[in-house]
């Protein structure tokens, strides 16, 4: 029954910056299967917008292997690689900086069907942008206007129908509401989830917002510092979480319920610096379990339960 | 349950969203500065001028020919600028001379454009290496004073208009380079360029369609100020006698053939001074206002 | 108290704020009244635009004239009619009596000066004490707020976003104000730092017994520190009243519509429910109540009449017209 669209293996991205190797994205792996979401979450700078960019080879991984439908699209030549674009594409976090201001929506959702030839005819196109319109829920009067004219709301909408314009088989949807207001994000999310179900897409859901993705994805994979720390399925991260980050992290979330008053775990200090990292746990220094060993080497993930992994030495 | 009517709601929408296109956004900015709208005005006088002038004077008769019996006449009503050591009318000649000076400036300019335009949106663009030898080459020339180098240019190629459009041109070139490479770094870092390469967009394409559009205010800005200081190279050259050739009426040349006579006929020198003075100063009074027009920090 | 202030720190009657700008004029505050008691926190609540950050600059008289016009009945705090204070005067209770966090710490400090620089020039503006003195008891607000004293000579580009928070905090707090305004003070922070912060605002609260409102769109944050809630829309309070009683016994619509907005974390699978529509343009309002265009339950004498604030019971006030029918009620469970 397993049939994983995307998998991910070793993926690894460092930066040189002037004051040495910035690990962004820390030899990750995880499958995704077909039609699922998968949500990855963190904190601001652990490397989930690298992740999603590499993925894409919108920015080249530094090594690892990015494996498609069976092809290792790392290996793909530019052309090839443009091609399989089609398949891949990406909802970015900012609805103000995502769109050429210069472009009507029009050109804007055409842009892509336009650009791999899939519909030639202007025509056909323009019917083609409206029912894509139509499918975002935006009202039809809106095909000419600039973004500019427009809230956040229907600028995320003009993202996810270019987005969609070529029929992708997997969205990257990097913090696709944090920009917009509750009841906005609301609409948005919604949208997402309709579309999942009637076309069959894969979602990764990029987001630091525990709750939009506890109510969005299948599964969860928790990054800290360019690290995954836990990968579980999301009852069981939200019902079980085992690795101390994620535990600090569930509880931050305020909750707007007066019913439940929960212990808070607060940690020390803030996110370190990716740069020139020691050989230790990447938690270590915030951690409020970590013991000698933690000091004295990388944790690998191990599956504590199926399907469930951590990358902990106090709790595997 | 509802009883809000969907039309009631339409209504609100439709008008929420007309609003106003860029254009009219740049013009209300422009309007509220009087320097920018005097400039504007008169680039368009001077305009009309280099265009209705040939219709008014015959350039053989009234330009070029010389009537020796009216040499160094003082301004009069018959010739409201006076005439010069040939005895033609200063009043036409420098109406006259607009063309030239507009033509040089202008087309210099689009040379400078052209070559300013794709070697500093690919260096900023492309980056790295190629980004660094165009820039550096860049420093060179700007370290060069432009006459300089507009001499040296004119004095390779030869006399005529054609090459003095091309000096002066080539010499403004390393501006524009600096510019739309400082903008094309801007925009490149949006994220509606990294969406165009997620489409799989070529690169040259992405430049052409999405980054210089976004360039093109600071690109207009440039040039019309540009046009300025390309007339004024282009008056100096004519005035050391490397520009247009005589008779005709350029601004520069006529400066230069009134020096001999500046002591007792000063009008002869004045009067296409102050024509370039004007030009120059319209066109920077204009640019200028465009810059904070187009300059969103500078809004409200 | 011999003050009289009916025991409020903060009293402010039918307070409105208009940008008049080139394109036409802003409504951006609408007529609100807010009453705040010592010691208690009060939550204002409201989607972008709603006229939360000008309602806080209204209190301190600090919006920008030009473009901005203040209409206000009555503005006291702690008893004192602050309509007439002069600019000096202003100065003065500024930073000391009532202070300000401001929504992005990025931008709130000066570049060019040390936190501990800035931290000591509020105390020696107000508390007229020496320069070393004033920077000793800069250290010391840096701990208070959890940052090593040592590093008062540190400039704000050397700290993280969470720690300039702190400090911005720390300034605020300087002079002990009796009314704290904390515009988002943790929008611009992760969760786990949001956490750290909110967590020292509450200690710091409590131990200098200062009152506070807490400006936020951010639901959660309001139930773990307000002791009240004012939910703002389009420049009015539409609803307002202990923090209980709003949360559990929601009365608004649009106050139902922000809770069904948000994911359910005990309830995965339950479907959002947003609210339709779009927040109206503060330039061109609608007739009648401003959320009528969106609201589910709306009526055609909503388009008509503006509602008033009516009180439910002695805690809790709501600005809806349809609870004029004896047995209207909005469909959000109550909660136990
Ligand atoms: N082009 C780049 N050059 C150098 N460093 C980079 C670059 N892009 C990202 N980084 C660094 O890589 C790290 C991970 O960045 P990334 O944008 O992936 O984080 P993120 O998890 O998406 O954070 P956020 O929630 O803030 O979007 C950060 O420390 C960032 O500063
Ligand atoms: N200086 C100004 N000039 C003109 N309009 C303004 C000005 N400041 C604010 N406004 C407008 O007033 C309205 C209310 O703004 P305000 O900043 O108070 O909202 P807010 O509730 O704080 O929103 P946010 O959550 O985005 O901070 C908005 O429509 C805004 O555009
Ligand atoms: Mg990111
Ligand atoms: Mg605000």
């Amino acid at each position: 029954m397993s049939d994983p669209i995307l998998e991910v293996r070793n993926l690894k991205k460092y930066f040189k910056t002037s004051r040495g190797m910035l690990h962004a994205v820390d030899d990750i792996s995880f499958t995704i299967e077909r039609g699922k979401t998968l949500g990855l979450v963190g904190e601001s700078g652990c490397g989930k917008s690298t992740t999603g960019r590499a993925i894409l080879r919108l920015i080249e991984p530094t090594s690892g292997e990015v494996i498609f439908e069976g092809v290792d699209i790392c290996k793909l030549s530019g052309e090839q690689m443009r091609k399989k674009r089609k398949d891949m594409q990406i909802i970015f976090q900012d609805p103000f900086s995502s769109l050429d201001p210069k472009k009507t929506v029009n050109q804007i959702i055409a842009e892509p069907i336009r650009e791999n030839r899939i519909i030639r005819d202007k025509h056909k196109r323009e019917d083609r942008v409206l029912e894509l319109m139509e499918t975002v829920g935006l009202a039809e009067r809106l095909i000419n206007t600039y973004p500019h004219e427009l809230d956040g709301g229907r600028r995320q909408r003009i993202g996810i129908a270019r987005a969609l314009a070529m029929e992708p088989k997997i969205i990257i949807c990097d913090e696709p509401v944090s920009a917009l207001d509750v009841s906005i994000q609301a609409q948005i999310l919604n949208l997402l989830k309709e579309l999942q179900e009637s076309m069959g897409l894969t979602y990764i859901f990029i987001t630091h917002d525990l709750a939009a993705v506890n109510h969005f994805s299948d599964d969860i994979t928790v990054m800290y510092l360019g690290k995954i720390v836990e990968k579980a399925p999301v009852e069981d991260l939200f019902t079980n979480p085992i690795h101390p980050y994620t535990r600090a992290l569930l509880s931050a979330i305020p909750v707007p319920d007066l019913s439940e008053k929960r212990r808070r775990i607060s940690l020390k200090g803030e996110i370190t610096s990716p740069v020139n990292l020691p050989d230790e746990c990447r938690f270590a220094p915030r951690c409020y379990e970590c013991i000698d060993r933690c000091r004295q080497g990388i944790p690998p993930l191990v599956e504590v339960a199926p399907n469930h992994f951590v990358s902990c030495f106090v709790h595997s | 349950m509802t009883t809000y009517t969907q039309v009631q709601k339409q209504q609100r929408a439709t008008k929420r969203y007309k609003k106003r296109s860029s254009f009219e956004e740049i013009w209300r900015q422009l309007r509220r500065n009087k320097g920018a709208i005097l400039g504007m005005i008169l680039v368009a006088v001077i305009v009309i001028i280099a265009l209705i002038s040939p219709l008014i004077y015959d350039y053989q008769k009234d330009i070029a020919g010389q009537n020796i019996k009216q040499r160094l006449q003082k301004p009069s009503a018959e010739h409201w600028f006076g005439t010069d050591e040939l005895g033609r009318d200063i009043f036409a000649r420098v109406l006259y001379g607009a063309r030239y000076s507009l033509a040089v400036g202008v087309v210099a300019v689009l040379v400078a454009l052209v070559i300013g335009v794709t070697l500093g949106a690919s260096a900023g663009y492309i980056g790295g290496t190629f980004e660094n030898i165009v820039m550096r080459v860049t420093d060179i020339f700007l370290a060069i004073p432009s006459v300089l180098m507009a001499i040296a240019v004119v004095s390779a190629l030869g006399k005529s208009t054609l090459n003095l459009m091309l000096a002066v041109g080539l010499a403004s070139t390393a501006p524009f380079v600096r510019v739309v490479r400082a903008s094309v770094l801007v925009v490149k870092d949006e994220e509606y360029i990294e969406a165009a390469r997620a489409i799989g967009m070529r690169p040259w394409k992405i430049i052409l369609v999405h980054i210089l559009p976004n360039c093109v205010s600071q690109i207009i800005v440039q040039a019309t100020l540009r046009v300025a200081s390309a007339i004024i190279s282009a008056a100096q050259l004519s005035f050391l006698g490397l520009g247009v050739p005589a008779p005709a009426p350029e601004w520069g040349s006529m400066l230069s053939s009134g020096r001999q006579y500046i002591r007792d006929h000063s009008y002869m020198t004045l009067f296409p001074g102050l024509a370039i003075m004007v030009t120059v100063l319209s066109l920077n009074l204009f640019g200028d206002g465009l810059r904070d027009a187009l300059d969103p920090k500078l809004k409200r | 108290m011999t003050k009289n202030n009916n025991g409020l720190i903060l009293e402010v009657n039918n307070l409105v704020v208009r940008y008049e700008t080139m394109d036409g004029i802003v409504r951006a505050v609408n007529g609100i009244d807010l009453k705040l008691g010592y010691k208690r926190t009060l939550g204002l609540v409201g989607e972008t635009g709603a006229g939360k950050t000008t309602t806080a600059l209204a209190l301190l008289r600090l919006v920008p004239d030009p473009p901005g016009i203040v209409e206000c009945e009555k503005l006291e705090i702690d008893g004192e009619n602050i309509l007439t204070f002069d600019s000096d005067k202003l100065d003065q209770i500024r930073g000391k009596d009532i202070s300000m966090i401001f929504q992005d710490p990025m931008t709130a400090l000066n570049p060019v000066y040390t936190v501990g620089e800035q931290i000591a020039e509020s105390i020696e503006l107000h508390e007229h004490v020496s320069k070393t003195e004033a920077l000793k008891r800069a250290g010391d607000m840096l701990e208070l707020v959890g940052i090593p004293r040592s590093r008062a000579n540190d400039y704000p580009h050397q700290f993280s976003g969470g720690m300039k928070q702190r400090v911005v905090i720390a300034i605020a707090l300087a002079c002990n104000p009796q009314l704290l305004l904390a515009d988002e003070p943790t929008t611009a922070l992760d969760v786990t730092i949001q956490a750290q912060v909110l967590e020292l605002m509450h200690e710091l609260k409590e131990k200098y017994n200062t009152s506070m409102i807490m400006i936020t769109h951010d639901l959660g944050i309001v139930a773990e520190i307000c002791d009240e809630v004012a939910v703002m829309y389009a420049g009015r309070i539409v609803e307002e009243g202990t923090l209980e009683k709003v949360f559990n016994h929601t009365k608004h619509p649009y106050t139902e519509g922000l809770f069904n907005s948000l994911p359910n974390v005990k309830d995965r699978k339950a479907k959002l429910k947003p609210i339709k529509g779009l927040m109206p343009d503060p330039m061109d309002l609608p007739p009648g109540c401003a959320f009528a265009p969106r609201c589910d339950y709306a009526t055609e004498a909503c388009t008509q009449k503006v509602p008033t604030l009516t009180s439910i019971d002695e805690a809790h006030r709501v600005a809806c017209i349809r609870y004029d029918e004896p047995d209207f009620h909005i469909e959000r469970r109550i909660l136990s």
